[in-house]
């Protein structure tokens, strides 16, 4: 059996790759885990989708405050230095190139980059994009979390999605309980693996070619 | 016809005495009769990101009104059973125009989604706020990167640029727009409070009516011009939220 990262691994191991001075989106779900391990001394600006720059952590209980809320709709706090704007503004700053980095969750990322992570494609599901597909092409890297396969064993890293997409080749990275995968022209290259995971062993669990260096 | 020159000369050939003051006040005495002209089949913009700005008391005054046929612009499809919640279960929305209706409790949007009593159009989230805030800039349509390549942007017309594809959307307009604010002047001048601002002043600059639910009504002046956010001339009416 082999040794997995656990979801809060996977978080930390992603905010080591997060530097000083960068400009973040952490999606709603898993990515905002995140946050948690990025370490106080390292000033990383958090963007939240619905006008905030400079997000800080939820407030103290009874602190909470009902206009200050996350993309999830959380209740958080403002750090000092911190903005606020209007969503035309503040979705200017992902489409216009302005965030350093986006990390979100995915049903499926694809060995060219393609991410799938807001529709099942289930026909009796209501859909619902919120400000995925705007993260996804205006980040100036990409960053994917999951687990590497789903509940039944499949993997989530395929040859070609069979998800509805949420953005062409736009994923650059992918992180996993088993691996740090990066998207590149020659294909999906593997920079680490869980300890004791060998490279035949991570290729069985992935449905499309790694390559290993 | 009484064009803007002849209405200048009109005015200035009057004798000084006869001329009346007359003094610019947006301030609506209460919330009905800021909603009352809203008619069947309009078109609302309603402010807020989940309940954080969401205008609950014009929402109020708007159900009691009891306009129906309604095409939405929002971000959400309502939370709880509060606000949106409650004029989509009061039966009044026709059409939805949003980014992301499921969440957990929107339970009213999704019975009538199910029932196919309410239409929905689901735009990415900074669709939404340029196709608002391109109405409200007199602008035709543009290409964005946004979707291309997704269910989102089937139909619509591609284009390449520099080397990139990019997809043309058009501008959301709407007969009113429904917002909050935390105060505002009787030129209708306007601060909001914290993350509550979201869509508020891209709205207010894309309908043609905005009233702007406040929670306290300032004099002139009393607004710094240096932090004032939404200028007077994209609100039509304020109204204090309580009395």
């Amino acid at each position: 059996m082999t040794q997995r990262y656990t979801r809060d691994e996977i978080a930390a191991r992603v905010a080591q790759d997060i530097p000083e001075g960068a400009y973040v989106n952490l999606g709603i779900g898993l990515p905002t885990r995140v946050a948690n391990y990025l370490p106080p001394e390292r000033e990383v600006f958090l963007h939240s989708e619905n006008g905030l720059l400079g997000m800080g952590p939820a407030p103290a209980p009874g602190e909470e405050d009902e206009d200050l809320i996350n993309a999830g709709k959380q209740p958080v706090t403002l750090l000092t230095g911190g903005a606020y704007f209007h969503h035309g503004d503040s979705f200017a700053m992902m489409r216009g190139g302005h965030l350093d980095i986006c990390v979100l969750g995915a049903f499926q990322v694809a060995a060219n980059g393609d991410l799938a992570n807001w529709h099942t494609g289930a026909a009796d599901a209501i859909p619902a994009v919120g400000g995925a597909m705007d993260l996804a092409i205006g980040a100036k890297q990409v960053f994917v979390m999951m687990d590497h396969q789903t509940k039944t064993g499949e993997s989530k890293i395929v040859a070609a999605c069979t998800y509805p997409l949420t953005g062409v080749g736009c994923v650059d990275r992918i992180y996993t309980d088993l691996a740090v995968l990066e998207v590149s022209p020659q294909g999906l290259r593997v920079l680490e693996m869980v300890p004791g995971l060998t490279p035949e062993a991570l290729q069985a669990a992935t449905a499309a070619p790694l390559l290993f260096d | 016809m009484c064009d803007y020159r002849t209405a200048f000369l009109v005015l200035t050939m009057q004798p000084l005495a006869a001329r009346k003051r007359a003094v610019i006040n947006k301030i609506s005495s209460n919330l009905g009769s800021a909603v009352a002209d809203i008619s069947d089949g309009a078109t609302i913009m309603i402010g807020g990101f989940g309940n954080a700005g969401m205008p609950s008391a014009l929402i109020d005054a708007l159900i009691e009104q009891g306009a129906r046929e309604l095409t939405i612009v929002n971000n959400n499809a309502g939370n709880g059973d509060t606000g949106l919640a409650a004029l989509l279960a009061a039966g009044r929305v026709r059409k939805i125009i949003c980014s992301f209706p499921r969440q957990a409790d929107s339970h009213h949007f999704d019975a009538l989604y199910r029932a196919g009593k309410v239409e929905l159009e689901l735009t990415p989230q900074g669709n939404l706020a340029e196709r608002i805030r391109a109405a409200g800039a007199g602008i035709g349509g543009f290409f964005t990167p946004t979707g291309y390549g997704t269910l989102l942007a089937e139909g619509k017309e591609t284009r390449e640029i520099n080397g990139r594809q990019y997809v043309l959307e058009s501008p959301i307009h709407a007969d009113f727009a429904l917002i909050k604010a935390l105060r505002g002047d009787r030129w209708g001048n306007l601060v909001y409070r914290k993350a509550a601002r979201n869509f508020g002043p891209i709205m207010a600059m894309a309908a043609r009516t905005t009233v702007a639910q406040v929670a306290e009504v300032v004099e002139l002046g009393e607004l710094d011009p240096e932090h004032i956010i939404t200028p007077g001339i994209f609100v039509q009416r304020v109204v204090k939220e309580a009395a």
